[in-house]
């Protein structure tokens, strides 16, 4: 039971870093390598309003997500925008984006470690012991694990039951076709990348309270994200947590009946397994 | 045709002109007198990582001390050579990490640079990666983050490089033998709970005490590695837990040395002795968990009693602006003051008369005494506790001021 539930509690993590990723490149089409320096630097930013303001990081997520879906608006508009609109195939365009982003990566990093220098950091925030069924786990886990789940549904619901949310998801399918039925794709483009940067930002505010981060750390989390994101299927919110489910609770179960040693083998093994019978992801559509 | 004529012998003259002038240039600086004109500044080369994973541990203990080190030697006037002082000019590069990149930086700070002096890079494999090109361009390197177990070895393949810090067995030595000192005192009983991150330093150093431990009968009752980068430890420590150790030895790198220690908290693991690796010596540990850290062992540890300790602490947080850690920070500071009183008793930049006088001499650093015996500094720190704010050094291979290691009474 413990394994069961400390397993969830990382899944939650997992799906806070991925869930983002897989909007930007499900629906905007950017495989953005950029997407863990965006975690970070709301890692950053959480730990500056926490230790400078003393703002707790739940308050301060109101001003990181919606800074960080500016931003990664004006990012998308200013630099990306111009490589969709003279991309003359999908396949073309993800070449671009990826070079553009891994220029973007190493913009952000420099400007972090210009800004904070390359040591680590890590302050305590709710680092105290939450009961569940007898059990003490970190609470600060535990309010990420419920604000990933929040995140997830609302973001779920959005994107079946409202109108803007089908427009979406029409993008991610078929672009083209989408703007045969008046859809503004563009905007819709720019309207999910920055979505996915918000969602990326506030997972970065909610892991800074219990992970030691600095600057260089970006790539551990774009490379976590992506295993979760091709596993789950692209562009796919449940694909997504339901691929950060499955290695959540994979990885603490190798590690507290094997040994701790195989969860990285554990995460791979199950990725190259997704890859060899379910190429297109969990929930992903096969490639047409 | 006469005009060509004449051109041609202007050509003739002009070029003799050039050439003559060349010569007495070349001559003059040949002559004994010159090189005296030519140095109006010691250039220090320093390449280390700004960036990639070991960026974290340079932030705090390599360049803070090269720019605390250069602003005291310059405040002085520069660096004493002879009876002048002459100001020392910082050439820093950035390794990002990697080997490659590291050597490439070594040689270019040796051939285009021309650096004086080059300083150590950061990290075991990086110095061992740059020692045969400082040794093929004659620079001394004195390593101070390279812990290795091969240190003589290493000496005797490059007579240039010394090595300040410590082997890893005696790291884990010490560890057991603190653990020996807490059961002779009836704090704890002979229950250990050993785990190590997965990579190189911390493979060695689990080896090592393994061994240490059953040599002084300790028994290991949970054992177990975790990948490089893992900060979800709660099955690590929940296992631990589930042994009921009276002591838990984590050897382990700086995210996760925060992450078992903030998750023993969470899970109330609380043996009354708790080791966890590198960057237990860090402020940041301390920033952290607070009062919390009371009575944590880690590695490292220093004499902070001493008034130099004191002074130099104070004097690195006025100039850099942040607090030096508890281990490798006043090595790595002593370091450049060996290379510092070195130059002064060569009375020269010559590198090779600088190196003689490296060679099994005693300097007087920031860290007290520190000899070289044999290239290797034989007595360093080991073992660290957290005691009132303060990490003391509890264990070293015959340093002064050890405080006794006291039992860690729960979290707070």
């Amino acid at each position: 039971m413990d394994i069961v539930v400390t397993g969830i509690l990382l899944s939650g993590t997992y799906a806070l870093i991925a869930i983002g990723l897989t909007l930007q490149y499900g629906v905007a089409r950017i495989m953005n390598l950029a997407n863990g320096e965006t975690l970070v630097a709301a890692c950053f930013a959480a730990f500056w309003l926490f230790v400078t303001f003393q703002v707790s990081p739940l308050v301060g997520l109101l001003v990181i997500a919606p800074a960080a879906f500016a931003l990664n608006w004006a990012i998308y508009r200013v630099l990306l925008a111009p490589l969709v609109a003279r991309a003359k195939s999908r396949g073309a365009l993800e070449v671009d984006a990826i070079l553009a982003t891994f220029g973007l990566l190493f913009l952000l990093q420099g400007l972090m470690l210009l800004g904070f220098g390359g040591e680590y950091f890590t302050y305590s925030f709710l680092a105290e012991p939450f009961r569940i069924l007898g059990n003490p786990y970190g609470l600060n886990r535990v309010v990420a694990f419920a604000a990933a789940v929040v995140i997830a549904g609302l973001l779920f619901l959005f994107l079946n039951r409202t109108r803007g949310g089908t427009a979406l998801r029409a993008v991610a399918v078929a672009p083209e076709a989408a703007l045969l039925v008046a859809i503004d794709v563009p905007r819709f483009a720019a309207f999910a990348f920055a979505l996915g940067g918000a969602v990326t930002a506030a997972g970065g505010t909610l892991l800074s309270t219990f992970y030691t981060f600095n600057a260089s750390m970006g790539v551990v989390f774009t490379m976590k994200a992506l295993i979760i994101v091709v596993m789950g299927g692209v562009g796919d919110i449940r694909g997504a947590v339901l691929a950060a489910l499955i290695l959540g609770l994979a990885e603490t179960a190798v590690a507290s009946l094997v040994d701790p040693g195989l969860t990285l083998a554990a995460t791979y093994g199950l990725f190259i397994l997704t890859l060899l019978f379910r190429p297109q992801g969990l929930f992903g559509r096969p490639a047409s | 045709m006469t005009i060509g004529l004449h051109e041609r012998l202007g050509l003739h003259g002009r070029l003799l002109g050039a050439a003559l002038l060349a010569a007495g240039m070349a001559g003059l600086a040949a002559s004994p007198w010159a090189p005296a004109l030519a140095q109006d500044k010691v250039k220090i080369g320093a390449s280390a990582a700004k960036t990639g994973p070991l960026a974290g541990g340079t932030a705090v203990t390599h360049w803070p001390n090269i720019q605390l080190w250069v602003h005291d030697v310059n405040a002085k006037g520069g660096l004493k050579v002879g009876d002048k002082r002459i100001p020392v000019e910082l050439i820093e590069y950035d390794d990002r990490t990697s080997n490659e990149e590291a050597v490439k930086n070594v040689q270019r700070l040796a051939t285009v640079d021309e650096a004086d002096f080059i300083v150590a890079p950061y990290g075991t494999g990086i110095n061992l990666a740059t020692a045969p090109l400082f040794a093929r361009y004659g620079y001394p390197q004195i390593a101070v983050t390279a812990v290795t177990d091969k240190a003589d070895e290493f000496a005797g393949r490059w007579p240039n490089s010394f090595w300040t810090l410590g082997t890893s067995t005696a790291f884990a030595a010490s560890v057991a033998d603190v653990l020996a000192r807490l059961r002779d005192a009836g704090t704890i009983g002979s229950k250990v709970a050993l785990v190590n991150v997965a990579d190189a330093f911390g493979i060695e150093l689990a080896n090592a005490g393994r061994e240490a431990l059953k040599a002084q009968n300790f028994e290991i009752v949970y054992d177990s590695s975790y990948p490089l980068g893992t900060q979800d430890l709660a099955p690590v420590i929940n296992g631990a837990k589930a042994a009921a150790p009276d002591a838990f030895v984590a050897f382990s790198y700086p995210p996760d040395t925060f992450a078992l220690t903030e998750q023993a908290r969470i899970s109330d693991f609380s043996p009354k002795a708790f080791y966890v690796g590198v960057a237990t010596a860090f402020p940041a540990f301390a920033g952290k968990f607070g009062a919390a850290a009371q009575g944590i062992l880690g590695a490292g540890g220093v004499n902070a009693g001493t008034d130099e300790m004191k002074a130099y602490r104070a004097r690195h947080k006025e100039v850099t602006g942040k607090d030096a850690d508890y281990w490798a920070s006043p090595v790595m500071y002593a370091s450049l003051q060996m290379l510092e009183q070195a130059v002064e008793r060569a009375g020269t930049l010559d590198r090779a008369k600088v190196m003689e006088q490296l060679k099994n001499a005693s300097f007087d650093t920031v860290m007290g005494e520190v000899t070289f015996d044999g290239n290797v500094n034989r007595k360093f720190w080991t073992v660290g506790q957290w005691q009132d704010g303060v990490f003391h050094g509890v264990a070293s291979t015959g340093l002064p001021g050890e405080v006794a290691p006291v039992a860690k009474e729960g979290w707070k």
